[in-house]
């Protein structure tokens, strides 16, 4: 595709959301509020395991100021079905079991119940008077405990699939997936030089600032209004229709601006209890989450537990690759497994692969997506080994990864022939940053990582309404979490060749735009925008038509040009160009209202490449890791809104950091979360870090108009990585296991000391 | 439903006539950045709360005897504020300069921090290593107690019921004597210590003449480590003194495992801390 | 629980309020005034969503109870543009991207101006220790950072 000249796509507008979200006007999922509104609050197990064998919520139900409760009884019973939340899989039965327990709480955490009362103050006071009897279990946290023989089996109808023959007896594991490309055992066989290590991730959170918030109002007629904090309210809309028995028409869901996602809000919690207590209630009903509710019963990502093992000859080539990924699904079946499996060695052209996955379920919440989910985790061991591979053959890392690059042709091995990719335009823009060429200071080290995400398409509805003045308004229904709405108002001005000013997007509720799809996988810019894109084009269709009847020529000698209808040439005619605002303002009397409408499932999401380098220092008598210098370069097809995009590749980059230096779920003995709170879950702060250089690799997305590709995931997925490998260069210190935190390293120095210093 | 009351005293006698009537179900309201905490987390709910910021004694700075008086619930912006305070004790300045966050800042206390008590209190080391005196109120009158009598074990301190701490008194400052206080955390803000060092030490020429010693977080309560203040007093702070120092620091430890950190880290950081604090200390009192 | 009667400023106007004693500023302020800028995102002080300023200096209101407040003057997010202008700050964060999904936003907005209003000319290192108690887990505070020292130069150019 040659470089198209854009005048509007690739400047750095003010966003449409801007003053709103500087003055404090705009409004999050707390932030809404209705008259008679009553409070929700839910009562949560107080233990990992165990089954539920009575729950009298009489007491409760009887103290005056509360309207109404709820337990499981009050959901609709599910089916054994899978159904698509984000980018993850999850099986309906399963949802409205996390939603509220039915037959055992699975976690500490587990909602059981849930009242809703006139205050705060009564509303808890309600949920100590609700008896629940417990029969309490044994539980099980970690990944590899729970795959052993003789764990505590959490669901007795669980067998593991994918295993020939089918066992017979209930596992942990509910899943084992392979992936194969040629012959492993062969390409080993010819290798000379092989690096194998076994690596842990803990479990990390989203992290938004913003907790999970929603207000339910049931009128007495059924229907139902319900705001909500969501990546996505038409996929929220559907969880509480299937769960409540409603049909989707009964339920209108608006999204409320949302203080961040990352993927943790494309699932339900609190909305069908507070739908249904409003139903039992008569009043709406306002359910907002504890900061430590998020962290305990939210959906925090996988645990894990990996080994990976490399085959190269002397002249850098990988001959083979091999691992396994065990990656826990939290109380019900579902980890990022598949993905990360996918993802593992998706930036390597490698003839022979065997990837071997397991999704194991344990006492713990649910996870959920969390940006790129699984990749992040497979990437942490595969990318640390090819830098220890590096270091083996004595090759520059990022010299190694260009040797071995997938391109466009490349064979996955997991199947997908891969389009036009920038991989190694990304690689060799890290290779040529000033950051890369400058050597690092002395006691300090350099750390390089590659990450890959699919990005994806899906299914997206959109409109184009022209105003009688000829401004224009844009309608998408995707949750804007990252600035995508100016981006989207973008690409309309640029198609239709209008001002920027004139164009202003919304984000319409469930009953007003049709189906879109959750505001993950990175596909908003890519699908929403490809959705506004032919709203538009049919805005333009349409005005060209009625510039040719006002004309009396084909429509097909009519252009379109800098938002105004021309004639073709001058073999045509001459005519006075007519103005959006100019036919618009005839449309009465030319037929009726200018719209567009689009619905989609956008194909042909181009996959992202990132490549992070970072400079470390640490302080070897305490373990601490100083980020000196930190550089995110990632292909970014076509940047729509350049700070937005670069603002996605700081922001991932800097999750990364906190997931490979201090963020880790911390349990105890009885299976309950001890840092629940952002005191001792530690996410890093302005102070942590220096400034985060970006490059911008612009490698367009052919399949789509303006080149664009997801961007939005790709940056969290190298940053781990690239900070254990500067470490390893710092102290000569491998670390295997997240997160890097002080004591760990400092004991992980201290026992190699001896090594060390010997060498 | 337990009915919470909320007064604002004018002075310490109402107040401490305010905690007698509540019969121990009252708590002092400085900063409140603990109490709000615990009590949103349903740790702690008092029967009344007795806020003392209209209280002037315990919201003064004063400069007497030579030293300072520091009224327990003034804020820790404003002790980073106070010139004289900063250029005589600054360990004791940036210890409570570390309580949080800027917002915490704003409103926390070194009183509060003193009587919450957590092992791990920022200011309680650095206070500890200046000698800092407490005078305290109660029913019975006036007393004072040195600050490393004041912890009692995590969460609890040796006041009596219905006392209130009313000001922290440091001495006044030898020549040449300077304070450091270190702690280390994970991230560079926003965490609990891991361990917290306070050293305070007089020099002469090259060598240190006294030195005292305040570890925190690695035990029930603050220590003074008499131990390791002898180890640098009459030395000239050489590696030797400094090491020998550092031992009796891990030697005086008793930490536990936690979320924040393993007993083996906390007994090696302890030691590393108070070199690194008591050279910090020296180059301060103009001695190194 | 008799409640309390507090009468005090909020963004340079009176106010009167009743509150439980045991009620936060951040609840008064959100629940019974309306205004619903300043955000929780813990209540614990962890985060700094809820930064307000209190008699002009920095604090978390989640952190402050209502019933503290008699003869306080508070300024909130909602006070910092002045009629329809929008502060320096404001522009700036808006122009330079220093905001993603934008709910810790109020709350950097405050403390930010809270910093220069104390020291108009501070180096990185001093904005980025200044605001270690405001989390943001969209921007990695690169575009805030900058986007404060921008208005300082600017705002020190207009000075002079």
């Amino acid at each position: 595709m040659s470089a198209r000249q854009f005048k509007v796509v690739g400047t750095r507008p003010s966003r449409p959301d801007g003053a709103d979200k500087v003055t404090g006007r705009a409004r999050f999922g707390a932030d809404w509020n209705m008259p008679g509104q009553l409070v929700g609050r839910v009562l949560r197990s107080p233990h990992a395991h165990a089954v539920i064998e009575s729950i009298d919520a009489s007491k409760a139900a009887a103290l005056p100021g509360v309207k109404a409760v709820v337990t499981s009884a009050d959901f609709v019973e599910q089916e054994n079905r899978i159904v698509p939340a984000g980018e993850m899989q999850v099986n309906l039965r399963d949802v409205t079991r996390n939603v509220m327990a039915r037959e055992k709480a699975l976690y500490h955490g587990h909602a059981v119940a849930a009242v809703a009362a006139t205050t705060d103050a009564i509303a808890r006071e309600a949920l100590g008077l609700v008896e629940v009897r417990y029969r309490v279990l044994p539980h099980v946290v970690d990944v590899e405990d729970a795959m052993k023989p003789g764990a505590p089996i959490l669901h007795d109808h669980l067998r593991t699939d994918g295993v020939e023959p089918r066992p017979t007896e209930p596992s942990n594991v509910a899943k084992r997936i392979d992936f194969a490309k040629g012959d492993a055992a062969k390409g080993f066989a010819v290798a000379e030089v092989v690096v194998e290590r076994r690596f842990r991730t803990a479990p990390v959170h989203q992290g938004y600032i913003e907790p999970h918030a929603c207000l339910a109002s049931a009128a007495e007629d059924g229907q139902v209004q319900l705001w909500t904090t969501t990546q996505g309210h038409f996929q929220v809309r559907g969880f509480c229709s299937r769960l409540l028995g409603l049909e989707t028409s009964q339920i209108r869901v608006m999204a409320a601006e949302i203080g961040g996602g990352f993927g943790g809000k494309t699932v339900v919690y609190l909305e069908p209890v507070a739908v249904r207590l409003s139903q039992k209630a008569g009043r709406p009903v306002k359910m907002v989450m504890t900061r430590e509710e998020v962290f305990r019963a939210s959906g925090p990502t996988s645990g894990s537990s990996m080994r990976v093992k490399l085959g190269a000859t002397r002249d850098g080539r990988i001959v083979a690759a091999d691992a396994t990924f065990a990656l826990q699904a939290g109380a019900f079946p579902g980890s990022p497994v598949g993905p990360a499996s996918m993802c593992s060695f998706a930036c390597y052209d490698i003839d022979n692969v065997k990837v071997e996955g397991f999704d194991v379920v344990s006492n713990r919440p649910k996870v959920a997506a969390y940006r790129a989910p699984g990749a992040p985790i497979s990437a942490w061991a595969v990318e640390s080994t090819i830098d220890i591979l590096a270091q083996e053959l004595g090759m520059d890392p990022i010299d190694l990864r260009l040797r071995n690059a997938a391109k466009e042709g490349t064979k996955t091995h997991y199947g997908p022939t891969f389009n036009r990719i920038g991989l190694v335009e990304a690689l060799e823009a890290a290779k040529a940053s000033e950051h890369y060429r400058s050597p690092p200071r002395p006691g300090t080290a350099r750390g390089v990582a590659a990450g890959f995400w699919f990005n994806v398409g899906a299914d997206s509805s959109a409109a184009a309404h022209v105003g009688e003045d000829g401004t224009v308004t844009v309608i998408s229904g995707n949750p804007d979490i990252g600035g995508s709405r100016a981006a989207l108002a973008m690409m309309a001005a640029e198609e239709l060749g209008i001002p920027y000013d004139k164009v202003r997007p919304i984000i319409a509720d469930t009953a007003s735009i049709g189906f879109n799809f959750v505001t993950g996988g990175s596909r908003v810019t890519f699908a929403n925008g490809l959705a506004i894109i032919n709203s538009v084009r049919e805005v333009i269709a349409e005005c060209r038509r009625r510039a040719a009847k006002l004309w009396e020529v084909e429509p097909d000698a009519v252009v379109w040009e800098n938002g105004e209808a021309k004639p073709a040439s001058t073999n045509v005619g001459t005519f006075e160009p007519l103005s959006l605002a100019k036919l618009a303002g005839m449309a009465g009397k030319m037929g009726g209202p200018i719209n567009g409408h689009s619905q989609i499932n956008a194909q042909g999401a181009g996959p992202g490449f990132g490549v992070h380098v970072v400079d470390v220092e640490v302080d070897r008598d305490t373990g601490i890791v100083t980020i000196l210098r930190y550089t995110s370069v990632q292909d970014v097809g076509t940047a729509i809104h350049p700070s937005y995009v670069e603002g996605q590749m700081q922001g991932g980059a800097v999750q990364g950091v906190g997931w490979a230096l201090n963020e880790e779920y911390i349990y105890d003995r009885n299976g309950k979360l001890e840092n629940a709170g952002f005191l001792d879950y530690r996410m890093p702060v302005a102070s942590d870090l220096p400034m985060i250089e970006t490059i911008m690799v612009e490698v367009p997305n052919p399949t789509h108009p303006y080149g664009v590709r997801g961007v939005g995931e790709v940056p969290i997925v190298p940053p781990m990585a690239a900070i254990g490998s500067a470490i390893a260069r710092c102290t000569g210190v491998r670390m295997t296991n997240l997160p890097m935190s002080p004591p760990r390293l400092s004991a992980a120095l201290d026992a190699a000391a001896p090594r060390l210093a010997a060498e | 439903m337990q009915q919470t009351t909320y007064a604002a005293p004018r002075s310490l006698d109402e107040a401490v006539g305010l905690m007698a009537a509540a019969g121990g179900a009252a708590r002092i309201l400085a900063g409140g950045t603990d109490l709000l905490v615990q009590m949103r987390a349903g740790s702690l709910a008092p029967g009344a709360i007795v806020d003392v910021k209209k209280i002037a004694e315990m919201t003064t700075i004063v400069e007497e005897a030579g030293g300072f008086r520091i009224g327990a619930a003034v804020n820790a912006a404003e002790i980073g504020e106070h010139d004289a305070l900063r250029r005589a004790w600054p360990g004791v300045v940036e210890a409570i300069n570390l309580i949080g966050s800027k917002q915490v800042q704003g409103r926390a206390s070194a009183g509060g921090n003193l009587c919450n008590a957590s092992p791990a209190a920022d200011s309680a080391p650095a206070l500890v290593a200046a000698g800092a005196i407490l005078a305290v109120q109660g029913p019975k009158g006036r007393r004072q107690l040195p600050v490393e009598k004041l912890h009692a074990g995590p969460g609890r301190t040796m006041l009596e019921r219905g006392e209130i701490l009313v000001s922290i008194a440091l001495p006044a400052r030898p020549a040449h004597s300077g304070d450091a206080y270190l702690r280390l955390i994970p991230r560079t803000e926003m965490d609990i210590a891991v361990v917290g060092c306070g050293v305070s030490l007089a020099m002469e020429g090259d060598t240190c003449v006294a030195a005292r010693v305040g570890l925190g977080a690695v035990a029930p309560t603050v220590m003074l480590v008499e131990a390791a203040g002898a180890a640098l007093a009459g030395s000239r702070l050489d590696e030797a003194a400094l090491e020998k120092a550092a031992a009796a620091c891990r030697a005086a430890c008793r930490p536990i495992d936690d979320k924040r950190g393993t007993i083996a880290y906390r007994t090696k950081i302890a030691g590393v801390l108070v070199k690194r604090a008591a050279l910090i200390a020296a180059r301060r009192a103009g001695g190194h | 629980m008799s409640r309390v009667h507090v009468s005090a400023v909020v963004n340079g106007e009176p106010v009167e309020f009743l509150c439980d004693p045991t009620q936060t500023l951040l609840d008064v302020l959100r629940d019974q005034l309306g205004l619903t800028g300043s955000k929780e995102g813990c209540g614990s002080g962890d985060c700094g969503a809820c930064s307000v300023t209190i008699d002009g200096r920095l604090a978390c209101a989640c952190l402050a109870l209502g019933a503290e407040m008699e003869g306080c003057s508070i300024g909130t997010i909602e006070g910092l543009a002045q009629g329809d202008q929008l502060h320096p700050l404001q522009k700036k964060f808006v122009e330079a991207a220093a905001l993603q999904c934008g709910v810790c936003t109020p709350g950097f907005l405050v403390a930010s101006k809270a910093l220069l209003d104390r020291n108009p000319d501070p180096t990185e290192t001093e904005i980025r220790y200044w605001l270690a108690g405001n989390l943001c887990r969209c921007t990695g505070y690169d575009k805030i950072v900058r986007a404060v020292m921008e208005v300082a130069a600017e705002m020190k150019e207009t000075a002079r």
